[in-house]
């Protein structure tokens, strides 16, 4: 008895709080983003955003919440049911077990993998499934477009990333998440490879659907596109599952190129700041970058949003990996 | 170990089972989806065997990618599989043929196994064990250096199919207006916008 206590149960509970410690924050860090978000772009708009409930609006997020789960879920007549109700937990699920391979400090991730880099970049692709699923389940014409263009947007997008990461790994020789950031403690992978960077952003704001590449809930076309039939909670597992995609995006492109945990100098009053804090600091300003595009640019078109992606990103980022790749065996670099 | 047949089979029996769903299925988005599943299976019986990258690969290309576009052909066409149906009987015969052929190629390898048990090891093991290297690595070493050749091959292949697929569908049509980015960014302000005076009640000409 006392064997399964530390063998099975005491590693159980273990791993659960472990879970527990990654999901709680990540779960307040999507309410505050929504806040963030309204915040900023009122701050860019000259508006005050959220002031009511509470003290600044601080306590808007929470409204929303509880307002969403108050409300009906409406499962439309001609709808299959079992598909309608799975892509929204879908969504919300992948969004959160991406997080088991975040290094968030040295050692600090649920499962430090070999194949990190892959399992993250699995985990993004399959993303699509959800907003298909959603689409076709609805049984709507406006639902079923928006989830076309986004799976085409998607699975575009997915291309430039995946060479983007290839340049990175070229770098780091290691496809283990904690020894890409240990590879960037000379110099930030942004430094080298800026094009890159820019490459990834962009693309990443394609995957998550956001400003400019918000087509395919692009309002003024198809109302609210895959997600036009959902409401109350299942509307909000969506959300949810959006948001958290967003700080999973900004915290992959911490990792890749601004260097995770480490602080920007290895001096003094830059490593007394604890690894974490450096990782939350920078999470946030990539984080703000999103918010800043979504206030700034306007949405592209559906035939420019391709063009982007397949005759400029993607010749792009493929000389790039065969750049890096020349000079890496040129110069004799090529990390072991 | 217990542990490990028990996940074997879990997953084993999942996979065959969505197997069959992926064939008796009446809707056929519901059969893709379960394919999908299926796919997870097998990467769950990869990473059972240590193959950690294979497995992920897999989901990145054939439940990332290639189920991807199965889901949209199989919604965007209104397959009616009555009429698929109808031809079972006529097909049987070819089917079974098929089936008949790779049972038995099974059979023949899992039976000289019992009959030879040596002949397992004439499977010349090209990955080194997982303790001395990862096997992201180690196919990479076998791939990039014993067989560059059917590497380059297999990518000259899919190239072509690429290719083909352009040609066929690309079609030129006359008198569509097309955005040409180059073309706009080079355009000057100054030749194309005039800003004039309009006089009151005057109009312009």
């Amino acid at each position: 008895m006392a064997e399964f206590w530390t063998g099975v149960a005491l590693p159980l509970v273990l791993i659960v709080a472990h879970i527990l410690a990654i999901v709680v924050p990540l779960l307040g860090a999507v309410a505050y983003l929504t806040y963030a978000e309204r915040k900023v772009m009122g701050a860019m708009q000259l508006r005050q955003g959220p002031m009511l409930v509470g003290p600044f609006g601080l306590l808007q997020p929470v409204a929303d919440g509880l307002k969403l789960l108050g409300k009906e879920t409406i499962i439309p007549a001609g709808a299959n049911r079992v598909v309608f109700i799975l892509a929204p937990i879908l969504t919300f699920f992948l969004s959160l077990v991406a997080w088991a391979v975040i290094p968030v400090n040295a050692g600090w991730a649920l499962a430090d993998i070999n194949v990190g880099v892959l399992y993250l970049f699995a985990i993004s692709s399959l993303g699509v499934y959800g907003i298909i699923m959603a689409g076709w389940a609805s049984n709507s014409r406006y639902a079923f477009l928006g989830a076309m263009r986004s799976a085409a947007q998607m699975v575009s997008y997915e291309v430039s990333l995946g060479l983007v990461i290839i340049t990175v790994l070229l770098c780091v020789g290691s496809l283990n998440l904690t020894d890409v950031v240990m590879a960037q403690q000379s110099v930030w992978f942004i430094l080298p490879h800026l094009p890159m960077f820019v490459i990834f952003f962009t693309s990443a704001l394609a995957e998550t659907s956001r400003t400019p590449f918000d087509l395919p809930e692009g309002e003024s076309e198809l109302v609210g596109g895959y997600f036009t039939e959902y409401s109350g909670m299942t509307f909000a597992l969506f959300m949810l599952g959006e948001y958290a995609n967003i700080i999973l995006m900004s915290a992959f492109t911490v990792i890749l190129f601004l260097g995770g945990w480490l602080p920007p100098f290895d001096v003094a009053p830059f490593t007394w700041i604890p690894g974490p804090i450096w990782f939350a600091l920078k999470l946030a300003l990539m984080l703000f970058c999103f918010i800043w595009m979504r206030a700034t640019l306007p949405r592209f078109r559906y035939d420019q949003l391709m063009r982007l992606g397949w005759k400029v990103f993607l010749p792009a980022s493929l000389l790039w990996v065969v750049l890096t790749a020349g000079v890496l065996v040129t110069f004799g670099w090529l990390p072991e | 170990m217990i542990f490990e047949s028990l996940v074997f089979y879990l997953f084993s029996t999942i996979l065959l089972v969505c197997g069959v769903m992926v064939i008796t299925m009446r809707n056929p988005v519901h059969s893709v989806l379960f394919l999908v599943v299926g796919f997870f299976q097998a990467a769950g019986l990869f990473i059972l065997m240590g193959a950690e990258f294979l497995a992920l690969i897999l989901v990145i290309v054939y439940v990332g990618a290639v189920s991807v576009l199965f889901l949209f052909v199989v919604m965007m066409l209104d397959v009616d599989f009555a009429t698929l149906r109808r031809g079972f009987f006529a097909y049987l015969p070819a089917g079974m043929l098929v089936g008949a052929v790779l049972l038995t190629e099974l059979v023949v390898i899992a039976g000289s196994w019992v009959v030879l048990p040596e002949a397992s090891g004439n499977v010349a093991l090209a990955i080194p064990p997982a303790s001395e290297m990862t096997n992201t690595e180690a196919l990479g070493r076998v791939l990039y250096t014993e067989y560059v050749y059917l590497f380059q091959a297999s990518g000259v292949v899919l190239l072509i199919a690429m290719i083909g697929a352009i040609v066929l569908t690309l079609r030129t049509r006359d008198g569509v207006r097309r955005q040409s980015v180059p073309e706009q960014f080079a355009r000057d302000p100054k030749e194309v916008v005039e800003v004039r005076k309009v006089p009151a009640r005057g109009g312009l000409s």
